[in-house]
């Protein structure tokens, strides 16, 4: 993972370079996009929703041993169990292990961003365990041997033909001859497929969107039902989630979910939006006998108190990469974080260390797009921006980045000297280009003209000319 | 070049913050801003001790020189009655981020905010502030409007550049898909990232191309070399000025990146 954020650059020329990427990439404008505007116009106090819902994750973030507490006795209560874990090692070992204890061969999963986040699966396997993805995109993207490219839609890089072929090589004795050229044929095909390991699995492990403190409840928001059904056939339901998501009541809950699904896929509401408290009680026709829920830290109570704790408001819908012109030319996987886009650029910093996400933070326009849609109103530029101090003042940018950033500095710090250099480069630079009125290469300025044309100056600065011109107007003065 | 018409001798006084780019590249857009706002009725001086707003420095994690620079900035204007830049993001520099930068810096944090009350984009000025719309200008022409990401979402201008340039006689106004997004310049963004950067614009240009306008303008200077500098570079024969050029019927200059030729 590491490694993939280092090479930051190269990975994203090749998205640049992947057609069928690209092709993808445009569904998002159209989608996602579209949607969340038609779905925001729709509801008149999405404005002042977002003014509570903020309050509501500040408040609960500033209290957050507190509201961590009571969910943990409601789970208890309710005769669940919770296990902290401090880092993502912990986190693995802890559902490991439960899913030893149960004797699990297979564990069915619902989409969790937290589990990838600590690379779950590769520890199950390697331990042995079969791990199966329910959720379609991350199915897919499992199948595939990749990393989810968004974090709402884990196979939003690739096109329904080139799943189709995954699929023809990955369910053996099928027909060959079977249609799968509609996204409704894969739908079906991989329901078929999913349904017998919902069946076989010993252990259902999903997510949460939100945590309930008031209820000891956990919340998760799906279009395809594989996670009630990850939560309920399995005999151990195992829930996974960072510390964050917890929220007072089930009222301030609701409140979220509003913004939540308008802000993802511009849904008012999700096909499921499933709670679930504690295993099967008395009486209960279904449900695991077991429920365990593993709260992940990871670095987030570091981010508490200080200026990144604003992203622990974060509830991951989405619209950030959505909006986002550079997720939109490179997708999520360049950024070769589990989190991509600008939410991805400022938490991967704070949890894996500015070490490992060196470009994430500085690949930004600072459009302010993102914050502009973000329904937790979270300062992402202000954030990038941040981390780009944070690596300042630890010198790590290249010698030559730096050295033309202080020799800038130095001079733009002296108006006299600025003029003065300004006054020579200026017409010089407009004499080398002639009449042709721009450059299309300059020597020291190809970072520039690799991709656009430079225009020339157009002859002096303004600074020349406007002293020429008012020493023309106390002339003319009598 | 003829004089300048009589400037006002009464009415506010404005500081003009030329801006980095105006002044290396582009002067014609410093004095079209000046015959924009002496039309609107204020008087207008520039100071010369002004560089530029600190951008780079800013944005690239100096906050040390930065802060030098809005000092600096702050004292070369903080005895006119407004300041205007010809920018909106150098106009959100000014307005919004001064004030976040200089908040601890006892000396400089009362000062920073009495400037950004006081800062604006032109355009913004000229029509919220100035109430001024009567032009003397007309073009002909189909032209179409970029607005820059500061303006948009950190000076909340949409509609001032768009109530003048609906007083342009002659001129068509053709509403640029997606307006909203990035062109992809971002400052050093733009020669950090040069492949993103360049893919960004690319579809910015497919929107202004899909628009048939002969005409892209924008508030931004940075946004106009990295929109200008892209359709050069395809040899697309649009013409790309900043408003003010226009707005002020100063367009017998050959437009970004044009030959002199034409």
């Amino acid at each position: 993972m590491a490694e993939a954020t280092l090479s930051f650059k190269k990975a994203a020329a090749n998205a640049l370079a992947d057609g069928e990427l690209q092709r993808a990439l445009q569904n998002i404008k159209t989608g996602f996009v579209a949607k969340r505007a038609a779905a925001k116009t729709k509801l008149p106090e999405f404005d002042a929703l977002r003014t509570e819902a903020r309050a509501i994750k500040d408040h609960t973030l500033t209290h957050l041993d507190l509201y961590l507490e009571a969910y943990e006795s409601k789970v208890v209560e309710s005769g669940g169990q919770v296990h902290f874990a401090p880092t993502a090692a912990d986190a693995r070992d802890i559902v490991l292990k439960l899913c030893r204890e149960r004797g699990a061969k297979l564990v069915a999963k619902g989409k969790s961003m937290v589990s990838e986040e600590i690379g779950l699966n590769a520890h199950l396997e390697a331990a042995g365990i079969e791990v199966v993805e329910t959720d379609l995109g991350e199915y897919i993207v499992q199948l595939k041997g990749e990393t989810p490219s968004h974090i709402i839609a884990p196979a939003i890089h690739l096109n329904k033909e080139a799943v189709a072929a995954y699929f023809r090589r990955a369910h053996k004795g099928r027909l060959t001859s079977r249609r799968l050229s509609d996204v409704k044929d894969l739908v079906a095909e991989a329901r078929a497929v999913l349904r017998e390991k919902f069946l076989a699995a010993g252990v259902g492990i999903t997510g949460a969107n939100l945590l309930i403190a008031e209820t000891g409840s956990s919340v998760i928001v799906t279009n395809e039902g594989n996670g009630d059904l990850t939560s309920t056939l399995p005999r151990t339901h195992i829930v996974i989630a960072s510390i964050e998501k917890i929220v007072p009541t089930l009222e301030d809950a609701c409140t979220i979910l509003r913004l939540l699904s308008r802000s993802a896929t511009g849904q008012d509401i999700t096909t499921y939006t499933t709670f679930t408290t504690g295993p099967r009680r008395e009486g209960d026709p279904d449900g695991p006998t077991a429920y365990h829920v593993v709260l992940l830290d990871n670095g987030r109570s570091d981010m508490l108190g200080g200026i990144f704790q604003d992203m622990l408001r974060c509830i991951r819908c989405g619209a950030c990469l959505n909006h986002c012109p550079v997720y939109g030319t490179i997708g999520g996987h360049a950024y070769g974080s589990v989190y991509p886009g600008p939410m991805g650029a400022v938490l991967t910093p704070a949890l894996q260390g500015l070490d490992h996400a060196r470009d994430l933070p500085n690949a930004s326009s600072l459009c302010g797009r993102c914050e502009e849609v973000c329904p937790m109103s979270i300062p992402l530029p202000a954030m990038l921006r941040a981390w780009r101090e944070h690596e300042f003042a630890q010198g790590t940018r290249s010698w030559s980045e730096r050295l033309a950033l202080k020799v800038w500095a130095f001079v733009a710090k002296r108006p006299r000297l600025y003029h003065a250099l300004a006054g020579l480069g200026v017409p010089l630079l407009r004499r080398l280009a002639g009449g042709r009125g721009r450059f299309t290469w300059l020597p020291f300025g190809t970072s520039w003209t690799r991709v656009r044309d430079l225009p020339a100056p157009e002859g002096r600065t303004f600074q020349q000319l406007y002293a020429r011109r008012s020493r023309e107007i106390a002339n003319e003065r009598p | 070049m003829s004089p300048a018409p009589e400037a006002a001798r009464e009415g506010p006084l404005v500081g003009l913050f030329v801006t980095c780019l105006v002044d290396l590249f582009r002067p014609s857009v410093a004095f079209a801003a000046i015959k924009l706002l002496e039309a609107g009725g204020v008087r207008v001086e520039v100071p010369r001790a002004q560089t530029c707003c600190g951008q780079p420095a800013y944005n690239s994690g100096d906050r040390e020189d930065a802060a030098a620079i809005a000092r600096q900035v702050i004292e070369a204007f903080e005895r006119f009655d407004y300041v205007v830049a010809p920018s909106g993001s150098c106009g959100g520099m000014l307005k919004v981020h001064y004030p976040r930068l200089l908040a601890d810096d006892p000396r400089f944090a009362e000062r920073a905010k009495t400037l950004a009350a006081k800062s604006y984009e032109l355009t913004s000025f000229l029509v919220d502030v100035l109430g001024f719309t009567e032009l003397d200008a007309t073009y002909e022409g189909t032209v179409t409007y970029h607005d820059s990401c500061s303006s948009l979402r950190e000076l909340h201008t949409k509609d001032a550049p768009r109530r003048l340039l609906a007083n342009v006689p002659g001129l068509t106004l053709v509403e640029l898909p997606e307006s909203e997004v990035c062109c992809g310049f971002g400052g050093t963004f733009s020669v950090k990232y040069p492949d993103i950067s360049g893919a960004i614009l690319d579809a910015k240009l497919n929107n202004i191309l899909d628009t048939e306008a002969n005409t892209v303008l924008a508030a931004d200077l940075g946004c106009l070399m990295q929109i200008a500098g892209g359709l050069s570079r395809q040899r697309a024969k649009i013409e790309v000025r900043h408003v003010a050029e226009v707005l002020a019927g100063m367009t017998d200059t050959p437009a970004i990146a044009a030959s002199e030729s034409g």
